[in-house]
């Protein structure tokens, strides 16, 4: 494929690619400049990065339903960690915290905003590639040594980070409180470094989605994957840095004996908590915003409707984002805040639930009365909706003041974060890829094992998280080593053991999904140019897409979601099809 | 570059590449320094018997010649890019060496105040330079002037490479882009300073 084909009216000066040339191993599979192999190496470190923090809610299971109970196989951690298989409290504090970290910053978010940002930017809007390929080489390779980093910390003397995911001072900013030195200070360096990561990935998709989008291709043609993931961008670009300058202060209360966070001295433990909070809301849409831009591709695309309110879905996006920087003290009721402030937060926290209505309404409203057609992406999404209501739902009670003292910092905010974050994202997730998986490796995932898969996933997962709900209401905390050392939670014991049943077999079919993704690499159908019969221009040109994308620059004549349109043979309209004669306009 | 992007009809905003996403980085460098300016801020309001009344650890008067000769620095950048605009090497090349010279002055003399104030005393976590006793005027101190020279000490080195590009002919009135995205860059961190030795130096 010849790049040398481009030629449109005007000179592209933000063009990447400068002629097709021959590049050896290293430069197309290592070191990438290519969005599309950056995307498949996001998926790849993402989908270990998944593997991994699932392997660790494993171990806390299996502590949480048979406490003091030996590790089948547990032999083999050290003594510091599980002497003879039994889980130690600190190297369940690591559990819980690595499990977290890894899950939030070196799964969901790289899989939603790493791959999927990555994939479908330039492919949707039409470019040739990001508008700084190099720079997004460098946002892949800042992510792995942190992940390295976060890794290492398991094996470095007091073991892993042990203080929540959220790292609340002053626990996290003196050693002495957990036991964990060397461990908590790799946690902050990594999540550091993780952070240029995701700024260099930001400042290229805004760039971007403003400059390169082909011609026609007007803000209100965009896909709403692409305003999902232009407006997550925004939100990563002023979020993370409040984290970076957060975790430097942290650090060197660690290391450099300043006092930040330190009460003992004159600092303030809540200044963390703002500051982790006004980062880490918007850090929740980060996790859910680029979800529902793919879920509603996909719901339109099996309903064959044009989405339901478009504009309103743009508008309901932008809405969420803006929100989102005014309720970060939801975290932090029960904090010692001012309860005049918690009221505010309250309410401001409420009014999220409108735009989010507004979405979930508004699927609705694409599949009413539409050919649905039951593919595997659209199971997925289909699931996304259903459980995002759940999560959102209860999301709504921790809202309100009254409620959230009595279930804070209990498994019901544990059972809501994993409904909007594994019910939510992770489906949106799974939708995703089985949808654009033939794009990126042009053969179609074996259907069967997808379907098995998202059954076993569906009910198991609703097994595994709902009783969560309940056994959150009837006190049992959060971060809880042993619940049977507690008398009103032992009477509770089977609830942990049957979730952890759940989990195990939960976890069993996401085997099912690794080995469909890596078998039908080499074994899947040839997926064809289209396989979907979507609109959006990703799909006029071959599977996988040559380097350069487009042979030539296309010309846009119409929104994403022109399915079913009056006028046309097919059921669909690719976005660059030019108008024809008959078609009704 | 800027010609050729100027003819190029929408749907982009009329800004190229470059530009655009040095001022998208640049929002992202608002934040991280109003994260460290705002616990600042929340810190001494919360403790104001651990800081001290402006001049009475810091050096004002060296620091305010400091301050001047970084806004020098923003000036003479602002000369260099005239200078490429008119594709004038020369004048190019001298603007960023004057500019370097000044950024390398400001970085030299915040060392100079740094190693003053350690031999005095007054480290990170130092509590015996607060009235009331407690290092969060220390830790404050260095957190936000210390990033700053970072920042200065990084836009430095770019701009040796920038020079070291003028002198191969990378710039032209039409491939400026490498100079005005420094100048932006440069003139940010100068804004940032000024922030910072008001609300550090004098309040």
């Amino acid at each position: 494929m010849s790049q040398t084909a481009i030629k449109t009216d005007w000179d592209f000066p933000a063009f990447a690619g400068e002629g097709h040339h021959e590049v050896g191993f290293i430069r197309t599979y290592i070191f990438s400049t290519d969005h599309k192999m950056i995307a498949k190496q996001f998926l790849a470190m993402s989908l270990i990065f998944l593997a991994l923090g699932g392997t660790l809610a494993l171990l806390m299971r299996w502590q949480l339903a048979f406490p003091g109970q030996p590790l089948p196989g547990g032999g083999i951690f050290p003594d510091t960690m599980a002497p003879g298989g039994i889980i130690l409290p600190e190297f369940y504090n690591s559990l819980v915290t690595m499990h977290g970290t890894f899950m939030i910053f070196f799964a969901i978010m790289p899989l939603l905003v790493g791959v999927f940002g990555n994939l479908l930017i330039p492919l949707q809007i039409g470019a040739g590639d990001m508008a700084f390929p190099k720079l997004n080489m460098l946002s892949f390779w800042l992510a792995v040594p942190a992940g390295f980093m976060m890794l290492a910390s398991f094996f470095v003397e007091g073991g892993a980070a042990g203080a929540g995911w959220t790292a609340y001072a002053p626990l996290s900013a003196d050693g002495e409180f957990t036991g964990v030195y060397l461990g908590q200070q790799l946690w902050l360096g990594s999540l550091f470094i993780l952070g240029f990561s995701s700024i260099a990935g930001a400042v290229n998709y805004i760039t971007t989605v403003i400059n390169m989008r082909a011609p026609g291709m007007t803000w209100f043609r965009l896909p709403l994957t692409i305003w999902a993931l232009f407006v997550t961008a925004i939100l990563v670009l002023l979020a993370i840095p409040i984290l970076a300058g957060a975790l430097i202060m942290l650090l060197t209360d660690q290391t450099l004996g300043t006092a930040f966070f330190l009460p003992a001295e004159g600092g303030e433990p809540l200044l963390w908590q703002h500051l982790f909070w006004f980062f880490g809301h918007p850090e929740v849409y980060i996790l859910i915003l680029p979800a529902f831009g793919i879920v509603s591709e996909i719901l339109a695309n099996g309903a064959r409707k044009p989405i339901f309110g478009y504009f309103a879905m743009v508008l309901a996006i932008i809405a969420i984002a803006f929100l989102g920087w005014i309720v970060w003290g939801h975290h932090m009721f029960m904090s010692g805040m001012n309860p005049l402030l918690g009221t505010t937060f309250m309410f401001t926290t409420m009014v999220i639930a409108v735009p989010s209505a507004i979405k979930v309404f508004n699927w609705l409203g694409t599949l009413w009365k539409g050919n649905i057609h039951f593919t595997v992406p659209f199971l997925h999404a289909a699931a996304f909706v259903s459980l995002f209501i759940i999560g959102g739902l209860s999301g709504i009670f921790m809202a309100s003041t009254p409620v959230d003292i009595h279930i804070h910092d209990t498994y019901f905010i544990v059972a809501h974060l994993h409904y909007v974050l594994f019910g939510g994202s992770l489906f949106a997730i799974f939708a995703g890829i089985t949808y654009w998986y033939p794009k990126m490796f042009g053969r179609l995932m074996n259907t069967t094992w997808n379907r098995i898969h998202f059954v076993g996933s569906f009910i198991f997962y609703n097994l595994a998280f709902f009783p969560m709900h309940g056994l959150g209401l009837e006190g049992m905390m959060r971060r809880l080593y042993d619940p049977t050392q507690y008398g009103w939670l032992a009477e509770l014991q089977p609830w942990n053991v049957f979730i952890t049943y759940a989990v195990f077999a939960l976890i069993a079919f996401q085997v099912i999904f690794f080995l469909n993704f890596i078998i039908s690499m080499w074994r899947g159908e040839d997926a064809g140019p289209n396989p979907w019969r979507a609109n959006s221009l990703e799909w006029s040109i071959p599977s996988p897409p040559p380097h350069g994308n487009f042979e030539r620059i296309p010309v846009v004549h119409r929104g994403a979601y022109e399915y079913s349109a009056p006028g046309w043979d097919e059921d669909f309209v690719l976005q660059n099809e030019p108008p024809s004669e008959e078609a009704v306009q | 570059m800027t010609t050729a992007t100027a003819t190029r009809p929408e749907p982009g905003f009329g800004v190229y590449n470059l530009k655009l996403g040095m001022w998208v980085f640049l929002l992202s460098e608002v934040m991280f320094f109003t994260s460290l300016i705002g616990a600042y801020i929340i810190l001494r309001f919360a403790h104001p018997e651990q800081f001290a009344a402006p001049g009475e650890v810091l050096n004002v008067p060296l620091t305010a010649v400091n301050t001047f000769i970084l806004i020098c620095s923003s000036v003479t950048m602002v000369k260099a890019f005239a200078a490429v605009e008119k594709d004038d090497q020369r004048g190019l090349q001298l603007w960023l060496v004057a500019t370097i010279i000044l950024g390398s002055t400001f970085v030299g003399v915040q060392i100079y105040e740094y190693i003053h104030l350690f031999a005095d005393g007054f480290v990170p976590n130092a509590a015996e330079y607060s009235a009331g006793g407690g290092p969060l005027y220390g830790s404050t101190f260095y957190l936000m002037t210390g990033f700053h020279g970072l920042h200065v000490s990084i836009g430095v080195l770019a701009l040796i490479w920038v020079l070291i590009r003028s002198m191969r002919g990378a710039y032209s009135p039409e491939r400026l882009g490498g100079v005005e995205i420094m100048g932006l860059y440069w003139h940010f961190v100068d804004l940032v300073w000024i922030v910072l030795f008001t609300i550090v130096y004098l309040i």
